[in-house]
This record gives structure tokens, C-alpha cells and sequence, in this order.
């Protein structure tokens, strides 16, 4: 049923194609008839192919498929570049503009036949976490329309939650997969920064930025993840580490996992219902074998100031390529957050108070990533909330940008350290608002954080759940 | 012309192209000079959206290359920074550059004017350079014309301490800068192609004491008094004697303009090769902020002792070296030697023909005729051989076999022989002396020398000649 | 944190906009000096972060000498149509703008 279709994992996707229970062209069109029929109340994208185009993709797959995504439709945020398909990463400055390359993450699931169905809206450039900085349209929560579906990835949750694509490529900055993920009720993976190329993710702050997979489950973010990860000759800052096959080391389970409970994750002014459905997520682990502990992350508190110096800092300088010459517009054209923010940056950097912002806070990074090391020596992986609350109604943060700053306190310091975090949903606020936890592993260590995500899906339901749209 | 209470203190900054086969952070060609615009470009180097550099591993081997022949410390631990910025030809809107942490630092170079004098090396980096601007009217509107060609090509800056003391010393550091470079064969250098860019940094300082053995002592090392607070840098100089020109007519203007009581300008100033004047570009004072931070998308560098000494293995001999060796084994003077290795080139001809030397049975030609050949220009050694020149040598300096009594009769019998010649040499055609030159050499089956038997001719002819 | 307010005179707003090349009207000069000033007073939290003997880390990953070979690679290199595709404003190959005087 095609109904059904939308609802299938990856994989299952795949096998249906290869016994041919379906046609990859079902499979396309069970996603494009969502779009068509939601899009216009959730604006999860900027661009959508047309159906010509569409099919110019699904002809050119050829006989070619049998590779681990052939036919698979998904998005991208429309941070990263698509050579032919227009990019704005959410801002007018790009209004209009045609890469003449691809993304790294996104050649690579066009190597493994992936059919591109759109660019998601985002903030722009990154800069929030609403998706509401945006010159262009506005996601809106599948779950209450009135709602924030959170950002800066905010369009490729929602179209993943309204079932408009199986999996969405996001980027994670400070929270940018994860934030999202947990308000529209979604599994988002914020990598190990190195683990995924960069090269032809639009910069937003380059030592904090990372490429990730978004998807209805664990399983589906896993497979995604062993086809994007690995060492790019075009990005520098990419590990040589081998990519393990995360897809096939799910079912391991967590008997006897030690799972850390950082005490600064469940602060005063946390919303009550988001710490007891963490809280009982984490009863659910020791059910499953696992072992609570508790440890202590005190630096994330100065990392809200250590955050919000260095990626204004690099996204300042990121930013000047912008300049309206050989592409792109002016940059009159950039919105006032976005302006705020390079100003920020530019200050910060600037001659007599380099020395007490930016290089300060890359001696608050060192302490950062001491903190999380300290408390990885007593667990394995480290549980808490995503976001202090639930989605916000639209326009309730964007009045105050210090209350915006504050409300990322849970998923900045894991860009500041590079270690990976799994957001996943955990359940419903009394409102019926998707709630979401993170598990946050080791450097490189996805491998653990997405078996304790999966072994979590297999016991519970929350991913299954749906929005009435 | 410098005045006996002012010095003029100089210091130098010098940008060179490597000569790479790609540029410094991506793989486009780095043969940018005489290509059709924008047609050696990238997502890296034309700064699009989410490209991101790659460094390019013999550019920084040749930079530290640079740095070891100019005797700098390689201090283990290196980095790339952002220089920040906005210029249309700067795509990115930052240089990839270094800042705090350069690959090469505290070296020097010894010139010799009259007395050697060592001239302090601050530092040697790397970075990128930028995109080309052509002015031009279109449709009757002055307009600024863009090619990024040239952008993201590999360079290497050296600066220099405030040592030099004239324009002299200046284009002699100059000079030898340029042969260490080409000697590396690390660039073409070609100050008039741009692949070797100057940029003096000039200022004119009172000498705080008039006792002139205490200014003696103190002129040696460089120690006299403070620097000025002033200082001013030119640009647009292409060539060695434009860089001597320009720094002179700097010091006169500086020395004018102190002696009225005025401090010149602090600011950046071109030089005008036409008028043979400088002119105000804009004022340094208005400092450009470039708020340097670490390049976020490329690791640090952390050489290891073996990897510095190995570069230095891979540097071949320097001129210094190769003059004092020139001089001590094959003998010549301090003046040949300096000649000879002033091209590589040259220098490793020069050799190859005393290679062949030993190849001779009849050695006799000694390293010092060679060189004298070679530096007389005798003959054109882009067209000859070493081999070949070794020949030529042979010939002509031969030692005379033959008596000189039977030479005299041999060439009476040709001049007897072959009166038409005689009387054409005599109305002054040179092609029958040589005509007659042959003959003797064949009758004397190469015992004699052309030039002994030329010199003969001519008296003989000339005896007859009334 | 009264202690700890930067102030940020609209001069230093003004300087700062010039340096990033932002072409700030003067009518939001006025905002924008609040808000930024309302964000300092909230980072300014850093300066009282004890770092002493602490150094500072500008790269997580703990690479060292990433490197590419010297060798040309045209795989990237675009066709001079592609590199002016995007560009408002172009003549005979080149990208064109108004006129600059002053030299770098």
C-alpha cells in the first residue's frame, strides 16, 4: 500500500525494490504525493524538483539498481551544494544561485543511487535555531503548525516527520541535527566532527560544523551514516580512521553498558516533562542492562559564552567570500541576525580583544573537551535532553537573542569537544509535542551511541509515532 | 649622497611565485601566466560556496628549503592563519597566510659590497596568492577586470630585519636572494614577470652621536640609536636596478623632508618607473585590522628533526659553498669563481668541461683556461658543448710541434703556391688569409698552432708587402 | 553583571560594520548597539573563566601534516563558462566590477 511505503525503513525499502514487491517508482512517488500534499503548510523546502526532473534522475539510475540506496528518495538542507540545483543555504545572498559542484555527502549518495527530491529550509547559514532566520520559507512543526520545527535544520525534520523524504542530510553546528530531531519527534545524528567531509557543506563556523544523517529511526540514520562517513582528499580536517559498518553492528545491544547521567543536563528552568521522559528513557536502559552512573559536565554552562564567541568568530570570516562578485548578491542582503552575528564575530576577532574573546574561548574549549574525557573514563556514553522545552510557538524566541543563545546550553559544548550525540524521541509532552534525548559517545564512537539509539527503538515506539497532518 | 648625521634604514619584503606544478590548496595548474582568463579555477580557489584547501606538500617542503638556505631555525611546530580582509581579486575574503607560527624564522644572508655584511632574516612563510586586477574601459566606463588565475598560487614571503643600509647593499641582497632562489630552482624568480615581488620598507634615522669611532663600531651592528617611528613601503618596483632607483629617490626625499624639520608620511607609496618618482597610494597609518585567527581547516604542521634534516639533505650546494670549493680545487681566483657559479648553470657547464679534461691523454689545459673561455664569453656556451668547447680549446692552444724553420717553409711554399690568394689578402680580403691558414694547417697535418700560423702569414705577407 | 557591560559606543558599531563590510543603515546602528551589547554582557561570562596554565585548542581533531601531492589535478578545474555562470556582471572572460583606485 502506498500509504505504507512512507513508513518502511531503508532497508526495507531496498529489499522491496529488489523482490519487486514495489518499483523504485512507487516508492518516489509514495514521497512526492506526501509533498504535494503537505508541503504547502509545512515549508520544509526551498526547492523541490519537478517531476521531469525527477524522472531524469530515476532513468538515469540506469540498471544500476542494486546499490545500498538505489532509488532511495531523500533532501538535503540547503546548506550543501548541488551542482545544478539552486543552493541558498536559507539566505537572499544566494537567492537563485546554481553550484558548479556537489557536496562530498551528497556525491557520494548519488553514487549509491540515492534520487535527490529537494533543498530543505534552514536558517540561514546556520545562525539559529528555529529556523525562523530565514529569507525564505519558514518550516513548520508537523506536529503543531504553529510551532517551531526547530533549526537550524528545521525543514529537513520536518519533511522527514511528515513523511515527505525516508532521510534528509542536516548540518550540526551547535544543535542544528539535534535541536530539530527532538522537536519533530525524529532520530538526527550530529558526527564526530571529522568523521564526514565538509567540502561543499556551506561554512557556517568551520571547527564546530558537522554533516549528519536525519531519519525516521536509528537504523535508517546508521545505514546512512556508513555511506557518507569516511576520509576526503578535498577536507583536511577529515579522519583517516576506517568507517565501520555501523549498519551492521547494531544489534550488539547494551547489557552491561555504563551509561553517565551529566547532573548539569537537568538544570533549573528545564522544562518538568522533558527531564521525566529523559528520565524514564534512562529506567528503560537499566531494564535493557545497562548501568546508570553519574558524572559531571560543569563547564557547559560557559560553554553557552565559549559558543556563541567562536562560531560568530568563524562565521564571520566564512561570511566575507560573500561579496556579490562572482556570485551570489550583496551584502546589504543579509538578514539582521545574520549581521548580528558576523559583527559579533568580527569584534571579537578584532585588534585589542582577540586575546579576552577568541583565544579565550579556545582555552574554554580545552576545558570543555577535559570535562567530557573525565567523565567518558567512568561510562561508555552520556544521556540527557536535547532542548530545554519543547518546540516553541513561532516568533516566541526570536525577540531575544539572549534567551535563543540560552536555549542551545544542551547541544553546544558536544560541537566545542567534536564528540558525536544521537538525538532521538523518548516521548510527548502532555501537549502532545515530541520530546528527545541525546546519547553522546566517545570521539569516534558513533558505533556505541547508535547501538544504544537502536536497542531503544526495538523496545519502545516513540519513532513510530507519527503527526496527524 | 647619504648624509653624515642620517642613515637610511631599509628593510625588504619579498614574495615568490613557486614554481609548483599545482597551486597551494587545491590542484589546479599553477602555470597561471599567459592564460585565457578564468580558465584555471576551482571551487577552492575561487572561493565558492563550501570549498576547502588542501596544502600542497612540496610548497611547504621548498618553503622550509628556502628557509634552511637562508641558515633560519625551522621551529618544529607550524600552523596556517587567516589574514582577514576584503579585496575584489580575494575570493575567499581572507588569505590563507601565516602569522604567529611561520615555517622558517631568524636566518640571514651575508653580501659583499666592499666588506661582508650579514643582513638578518626575520622570517619566511607561506601563503596564497591572490586573483589578478586589470583596469579597462567598457562602453565608455572605467571598470576593474577580474582573473583568478592567479589565485591560490603557492608564495613564499621573506621578510628581513631593518639591516640594510643603502641601496646598494639592498640590490645586492637582491642579487643573492635571486641566485640562492634559482639555485634551489625553486621559482623562476622573474621580478619582471611578478614570479619575484619587492617591497622596500624605508626610513631615514638621525645618528645620535657624532663621534665618529663609537659610529663606526655602532654602523657594524645596526645598533645606533632607535628606529624611526616612521617608516614608509614601496610598491610596484620590477626590477633590481628600479628597487635601487626608487629606495635612492626615497632617501633624498626622506632626507629632504627631515631636514626641514618634517617627518615624512607614514603610508604605503608607488613607484612611478616612468618619472622615476614615487607617489602617495594610500596611508599606512589607516592600518588594515586583519584579525588573524588559526586556519580552522587545516591542521597544524609538527615536523620531526629527521624530516628537517632530510629537506636539508635534498638541498644542493649554494653558491657560497660552491665558490669557496670553485676556488680551493680547481684553483681560480676569487673573481672567476664568483662568476662562473653566478648561474647554476654555467656553474655545472663549467664542470661537465673539466670532466672532460681527464678524458684528454694530453692534459694540458688547465681549469683556468676553461674558465677564462667561459667568462670572456669566447665562445657561446648556449650553442657549444662542453665537450665541444674542450675541442675548440684544444685546437687553438695547442703546443707547436713543428720547428719553427720548417713552419716558415711550409708556408713560403703556400704563399708561392697560391699567389691569387696572397694578392687578394694583400686588397684586403680576410677570407683568403684564412683560406691560406687551412693550407698550412693540411701541409702541417696539425702540428701547428692557426694562431702561430696566422701570425706568421701576416709578417711573411706583410714583409712582402711594400 | 553590571561589572562585566561592555560598552559598545555606535562608533565602535560603526567600525566594526565597516570591518566586515556590512552596510549597516544608520537608523539600525541604534538597535544593533543594544543587541550587541545585550550579547556582551551575557558572553562576557568567559572573562571570568579561570584559564590558567590552560592552552588553548584551535582543532579537535588532533591531525597533524594533512597534505596533498604536487601534482595537477583537473578533476576540479571548472570550464571558464561554468566559473562565469554565476557571476552579474561579466566581459571577455573576465569578472568585471566598478572601478578600484586604490591599490592593495
Amino acid at each position: 500500500m502506498k500509504s505504507d511505503i512512507v513508513e518502511l525503513t531503508i532497508k526495507k525499502l531496498r529489499d522491496g525494490i529488489s523482490q519487486k514487491q514495489f518499483s523504485i517508482q512507487e516508492v518516489v512517488e509514495a514521497y512526492i504525493t506526501n509533498i504535494n500534499k503537505y508541503e504547502s503548510k509545512i515549508n520544509a523546502f526551498n526547492t523541490v524538483q519537478n517531476d521531469e526532473e525527477i524522472q531524469i534522475l530515476i532513468r538515469a539510475l540506469g540498471n544500476n539498481t542494486e546499490k545500498s540506496l538505489s532509488g532511495i528518495p531523500f533532501s538535503l538542507k540547503d546548506a550543501y551544494v548541488t551542482k545544478g540545483v539552486t543552493t541558498t543555504a536559507g539566505s537572499k545572498v544566494l537567492d537563485g544561485y546554481q553550484p558548479q559542484y556537489n557536496a562530498t555527502a551528497y556525491q557520494k549518495i548519488l553514487n549509491q543511487g540515492g534520487i535527490l527530491l529537494g533543498k530543505n529550509s534552514q536558517d540561514a547559514w546556520g545562525h539559529g535555531s528555529t529556523s525562523e532566520n530565514t529569507d525564505f520559507k519558514i518550516p513548520k512543526n508537523p506536529w503543531d503548525k504553529e510551532r517551531v520545527a526547530g533549526g537550524s535544520s528545521g525543514g529537513s525534520a520536518a519533511a522527514i516527520s511528515a513523511r515527505m523524504v525516508p532521510f534528509a542530510i542536516g548540518e550540526d553546528t551547535g544543535g542544528s541535527i539535534r535541536n530539530p530531531a527532538s522537536f519533530c519527534g525524529i532520530t538526527g545524528l550530529k558526527v564526530t566532527y571529522g568523521r564526514v567531509s565538509r567540502y561543499g557543506a556551506i561554512a557556517y563556523a568551520s571547527s564546530l560544523d558537522t554533516v549528519g544523517p536525519m531519519a525516521k529511526n536509528v537504523e535508517d540514520a546508521a545505514l546512512v551514516l556508513t555511506i557518507i562517513a569516511g576520509k576526503d582528499p578535498y577536507d583536511a580536517t577529515t579522519s583517516p580512521l576506517p568507517v565501520p559498518n555501523y549498519f551492521n553492528e547494531l544489534k550488539r545491544g547494551i547489557r552491561g553498558k555504563r551509561i553517565g547521567i551529566p547532573k548539569e543536563f537537568f538544570q533549573e528552568g528545564t522544562d518538568k516533562e522533558v527531564i521525566q521522559k529523559v528520565k524514564e528513557a534512562l529506567y528503560k536502559f537499566e531494564e535493557l542492562g545497562a548501568e546508570l552512573i553519574e558524572v559531571s559536565i560543569p563547564s557547559i554552562d560557559i560553554g553557552v559564552a565559549a559558543y556563541y564567541l567562536l562560531a560568530p568568530s568563524e562565521t564571520s570570516s566564512n561570511l566575507a567570500r560573500y561579496d556579490g562578485i562572482r556570485y551570489g548578491h550583496t551584502r546589504n542582503n543579509f538578514t539582521v541576525e545574520t549581521m548580528r552575528r558576523i559583527m559579533i564575530g568580527t569584534y571579537a576577532l578584532s585588534a585589542g580583544y582577540y586575546d579576552a574573546y577568541y583565544k579565550k574561548s579556545l582555552k574554554a574549549r580545552t576545558i570543555i573537551i577535559k570535562d567530557y574525557k573525565k567523565a567518558f573514563e567512568k561510562c561508555d556514553m552520556l544521556i540527557g535532553p536535547v532542548n530545554p522545552t519543547p518546540a516553541p510557538k513561532l516568533g516566541e524566541l526570536t525577540s531575544d537573542p539572549v534567551q535563543l543563545m540560552l536555549s542551545d546550553v544542551y547541544t553546544l559544548t558536544q560541537n566545542i569537544a567534536g564528540i558525536p550525540s544521537l538525538a532521538l524521541p523518548c516521548g510527548f509532552s502532555s501537549t502532545g509535542l515530541p520530546i528527545g534525548m541525546q546519547i553522546m559517545g566517545n570521539m569516534f564512537d558513533e558505533t556505541t551511541i547508535l547501538q544504544t539509539g537502536y536497542a531503544y527503538q526495538q523496545a519502545t515506539d516513540w519513532h513510530k509515532m507519527k503527526p496527524k497532518l | 649622497m647619504v648624509d653624515d648625521k642620517y642613515e637610511p634604514i631599509i628593510g625588504l619584503e619579498i614574495h615568490v611565485e613557486l614554481k609548483t606544478k599545482s597551486k597551494m590548496f587545491c590542484g589546479c595548474a599553477a602555470s597561471w601566466f599567459g592564460k585565457e582568463p578564468n580558465t584555471l579555477c576551482c571551487p577552492v580557489c575561487l572561493g565558492l560556496p563550501g570549498a576547502l584547501p588542501v596544502p600542497n606538500k612540496k610548497a611547504i617542503e621548498w618553503c622550509v628549503m628556502l628557509g634552511l638556505a637562508l641558515n633560519c631555525e625551522i621551529p618544529l611546530f607550524s600552523k596556517f592563519d587567516r589574514k582577514n580582509y576584503f579585496y575584489p581579486d580575494l575570493p575567499k575574503g581572507y588569505q590563507i597566510s601565516q602569522y604567529d607560527k611561520p615555517f622558517a624564522i631568524n636566518g640571514s644572508l651575508k653580501i659583499k659590497n666592499i666588506e661582508e655584511k650579514i643582513i638578518r632574516i626575520r622570517r619566511v612563510h607561506m601563503e596564497e596568492d591572490t586573483g589578478k586586477l586589470l583596469h579597462a574601459k567598457v562602453d565608455g566606463e572605467n571598470c576593474t577586470l577580474i582573473d583568478f588565475n592567479r589565485s591560490g598560487v603557492p608564495l613564499v614571503e621573506i621578510v628581513t630585519e631593518p639591516d640594510i643600509r643603502s641601496s646598494e647593499e639592498a640590490r645586492n641582497f637582491l642579487k643573492k636572494l635571486h641566485q640562492i632562489i634559482r639555485y634551489l630552482g625553486i621559482s623562476g624568480a622573474d621580478m619582471e614577470k611578478g614570479s619575484m615581488r619587492l617591497e622596500p620598507n624605508i626610513s631615514v634615522r638621525q645618528l645620535k652621536t657624532q663621534n665618529s669611532n663609537i659610529k663606526a663600531i655602532s654602523k657594524s651592528l645596526n645598533l645606533v640609536g632607535d628606529y624611526p617611528k616612521y617608516k614608509v613601503e614601496v610598491k610596484n618596483i620590477n626590477s633590481f636596478n628600479f628597487a635601487k632607483k626608487a629606495i635612492d629617490y626615497e632617501i633624498k626625499r626622506h632626507l629632504e623632508l627631515l631636514s626641514n624639520g618634517e617627518t615624512p608620511a607614514q603610508e604605503t607609496r608607488g613607484w612611478d618607473e616612468k618619472k622615476g618618482i614615487t607617489y602617495s597610494q594610500r596611508s599606512k597609518e589607516e592600518a588594515h585590522d586583519y584579525r588573524y585567527f588559526p586556519e580552522p581547516d587545516i591542521p597544524p604542521i609538527n615536523w620531526t628533526e629527521s624530516q628537517i634534516s632530510n629537506l636539508k639533505s635534498q638541498i644542493t650546494e649554494l653558491p657560497d659553498d660552491k665558490v669557496d670549493r670553485f676556488i680551493k680545487s680547481y684553483r681560480l681566483s676569487e673573481y672567476d669563481g664568483t662568476i662562473l657559479t653566478d648561474s647554476v648553470e654555467t656553474a655545472n657547464y663549467f664542470e661537465k668541461a673539466i670532466e672532460q679534461l681527464s678524458n684528454e691523454k694530453k692534459n694540458q689545459l688547465t681549469p683556468k683556461t676553461i674558465a677564462n673561455w667561459i667568462i670572456n664569453k669566447k665562445v657561446d656556451t648556449s650553442k657549444t658543448s662542453p665537450e665541444k668547447l674542450v675541442q675548440l680549446i684544444m685546437q687553438r692552444t695547442q703546443v707547436v710541434q713543428i720547428d719553427e724553420k720548417e713552419l716558415e717553409e711550409i708556408i713560403k711554399k703556400i704563399l708561392a703556391a697560391n699567389p691569387k690568394a696572397v694578392a687578394d689578402y694583400k686588397s684586403g680580403k680576410e677570407q683568403a688569409l684564412l683560406f691560406l691558414v687551412g693550407q698550412v694547417m693540411r701541409e702541417t697535418k696539425g702540428k701547428a698552432n692557426a694562431e702561430q700560423i696566422k701570425q706568421k702569414l701576416i709578417d711573411l705577407v706583410s714583409i712582402s708587402r711594400v | 553583571m553590571r561589572s562585566t557591560k561592555t560598552f559598545l559606543s555606535t562608533d565602535q558599531v560603526r567600525h566594526v560594520a565597516h570591518l566586515a563590510h556590512l552596510p549597516v543603515s544608520e537608523e539600525s546602528i541604534a538597535k544593533l548597539q543594544k543587541e550587541l551589547e545585550a550579547t556582551f554582557e551575557y558572553i562576557n561570562k568567559i572573562k571570568s573563566l579561570n584559564t590558567k596554565g590552560v592552552d588553548e585548542t584551535s582543532q579537535v581533531t588532533g591531525l597533524e601534516n594533512v597534505f596533498r601531492e604536487d601534482i595537477v589535478d583537473n578533476k576540479r578545474t571548472l570550464p571558464q563558462k561554468e566559473v562565469l555562470s554565476t557571476a552579474p556582471s561579466i566581459y571577455k572572460g573576465y569578472f568585471k566590477v566598478k572601478a578600484i583606485f586604490h591599490e592593495e
